[in-house]
């Protein structure tokens, strides 16, 4: 961090950043110093700041319209589409918006997988965004369960009868889960209470994610550790202020896209059907960001081990940092393990694919593969590797190999000062 | 002797407000947890009785009760005599026709898979009962597992027949 720490220049800013230093967390918006050559894959953090606020403010708006109410949940819903003004935008905007989060999240994810940022000393760091992670998925589910169809109230009952494969207390947890026998209207207000806490949650643990971030400072897509400030740094504001602008613009788009020409695309036609316990729709899939798991969970023919082995699929990128035991951070100076990372892309999307289809045929034979290859990555690929691989050089600064040797001392000195 | 002597007065009574402290936390707690649990207005719907007089062999009604459906199913002689042939030793699940139906006629079962809780569909699947379109598992014409994910038996619920043409479930 920066030497020379920012100090309130008007009078009322000093006298109240004594008594709260407040006002000199600005500096991490401003001075702090960063990589400075960070590509585009770097801008996904504050995409997503920006998705988690999208979500927060068109909930609340949402919140003000909605019922949570097993017999007025799906006509509260068309109410806010039909009657409320620009009802329609604020739930297209947060139904699409869920999907854009978790976009971003994905690429945000498997930016840290190719760059290794994951690896020490950002351990805590990687593990509270699996934490994040793992409270969007939940947040995103019971979400999808509040507009009461066909689609929100059997992906409710498929996904806390997960629950009901725990040995000799499954029974009671479900039904404790429930509220009842079945997925009800206790269930539902729960599941709206809840869904309206997590997102506040997550908002601390994002804190605590950026604070964590900036104790080491970023990590940078050669991976090395950089001396702050240098040559080899940039202060955020303006460089990354604008870098991170700009992609959320082209980011923009591609939402503005989806809110607007085809809103329903990543939505099923199911769930405009109210809910009904008798009739199962015939073909049950959760949303998209949720399908790699739901492939593995569905590629083992066994309840208990598939809810473990769903589970398990989370948990084993929580303890990545120990898996992989590579000192090299950044996957541009591991030949195979670039290879290896491609690899996993496919089979992450392979698994995406197959959960979409029926658990049948030759969709449960590749499901079955890419599960096995998804741990066989995680639990034997990547040890290995940290011992076999060879690795290229890597240099000892950014500018080293433009400028050759170390960078100066004096250079270093210099550039503090201003 | 004596400083012993204190120290253990001491640290009994540490452990005893520590262990005074936790029954106090748990009793706070348990409240916050239980009222998540089936309420009375829920279990108040725990038996209703079904007329079963329009229902023809080979036909079956669905009923809700307790926010789950029940099969209630006139099985054909031939679905009869097919549940009653089978072997034991080939269910996942072993129970005999005779326990799951007091009166063969009869069948009554939780329409509910027992895999993650779907609703499976009447006269399919490879065994001539049920299909469960969710994951794929099959059920024989006595609504036993056979084949796929799930782990038992659809759930035969506490039943009783009041007359010939009314069944309470529950």
């Amino acid at each position: 961090m920066s030497d020379h720490e920012y100090t309130p220049k008007s009078k009322l800013g000093k006298w109240f950043n004594d008594r709260l230093p407040l006002l000199t967390l600005s500096n991490h918006l401003q001075e702090y110093p960063t990589p400075k050559n960070l590509n585009y894959w770097w801008t996904f953090g504050g995409i997503l700041t920006f998705c988690l606020i999208t979500q927060i403010v068109t909930g609340l708006i949402l919140a003000m319209h909605y019922v949570a109410s097993a017999d007025l949940a799906f006509g509260s819903v068309e109410h806010i589409m039909r009657d409320v003004n620009y009802g329609w935008l604020m739930r297209y905007v947060h139904a699409n918006g869920a999907s854009m989060f978790f976009l971003a999240v994905y690429i945000h994810i498997f930016r840290s997988l190719y760059y290794g940022s994951y690896k020490s000393p950002r351990e805590v760091i990687w593990i509270i965004g699996m934490i994040i992670y793992f409270l969007m998925m939940a947040t995103a589910f019971m979400g999808y369960v509040l507009p009461w169809g066909q689609m929100s109230f059997w992906g409710a009952t498929v996904i806390t009868n997960l629950f009901s494969a725990i040995p000799f207390v499954g029974e009671s947890v479900t039904n404790w889960l429930w509220g009842g026998y079945a997925v009800d209207n206790p269930t539902l207000t729960r599941f709206y209470s809840l869904h309206y806490l997590f997102p506040f949650l997550i908002f601390g643990l994002v804190i605590l994610h950026i604070w964590a971030l900036h104790v080491p400072g970023n990590n940078n897509p050669i991976g090395i550790d950089l001396k702050k400030p240098s040559k080899d740094t940039v202060p955020f504001h303006p460089y990354i202020v604008i870098k991170d602008l700009f992609a959320l613009l082209i980011f923009l788009i591609v939402f503005a896209f989806f809110v607007f020409y085809s809103p329903n695309i990543l939505g099923h036609a199911d769930n405009y059907i109210e809910a009904n316990p008798l009739v199962t729709p015939a073909h049950i899939v959760p949303e998209w960001y949720l399908l790699p798991f739901y492939a593995i969970l569905r590629s083992i023919p066994d309840k208990l081990f598939g809810v473990i082995a769903m589970f398990a699929a989370i948990f084993v990128l929580v303890i990545l940092p120990w898996l992989d035991t590579s000192k090299v951070r950044s996957a541009i100076f591991r030949p195979l393990y670039k290879q290896f990372y491609w690899f996993l892309v496919a089979d992450v999307l392979i698994l995406g694919y197959v959960g979409a289809m029926p658990a049948e045929g030759l969709y449960l034979l590749v499901a079955r593969v890419a599960t096995a290859y998804y741990f066989l990555h995680f639990l034997v690929i990547l040890p290995i590797l940290g011992a076999k691989e060879k690795t290229l050089d890597v240099p000892l600064s950014l500018t080293e190999p433009i400028l050759g040797g170390s960078p100066k001392e004096a250079m270093i000195k210099k550039n503090k000062e201003i | 002797m004596e400083e012993d002597k204190k120290t253990n007065r001491r640290d009994f009574i540490f452990t005893a407000s520590y262990a005074l402290g936790a029954v106090g936390v748990g009793a706070v707690v348990w409240p916050l947890i239980d009222q998540m649990n089936p309420d009375a207005s829920v279990k108040a719907l725990a038996s209703t009785e079904v007329d079963i007089s329009g229902v023809e062999r080979g036909q079956s009604i669905t009923v809700l009760w307790r926010g789950k459906p029940v099969f209630i199913r006139r099985r054909t002689e031939e679905e009869i005599a097919k549940a009653k042939d089978v072997k034991l030793e080939d269910l996942p699940h072993p129970e005999t026709d005779e326990d799951r139906a007091k009166n063969p006629e009869w069948l009554v079962m939780l329409g509910v898979c027992t895999h993650l809780g779907c609703v499976p569909l009447g006269d399919k699947g490879e065994y001539g009962g049920w299909f469960c379109p969710c994951h794929g598992s099959h059920y024989d014409t006595s609504g036993r597992i056979r084949k796929g994910p799930a782990p038992t038996n659809m759930e035969v619920p506490k039943y009783e027949f009041v007359n010939s043409n009314t069944i309470k479930i529950g």
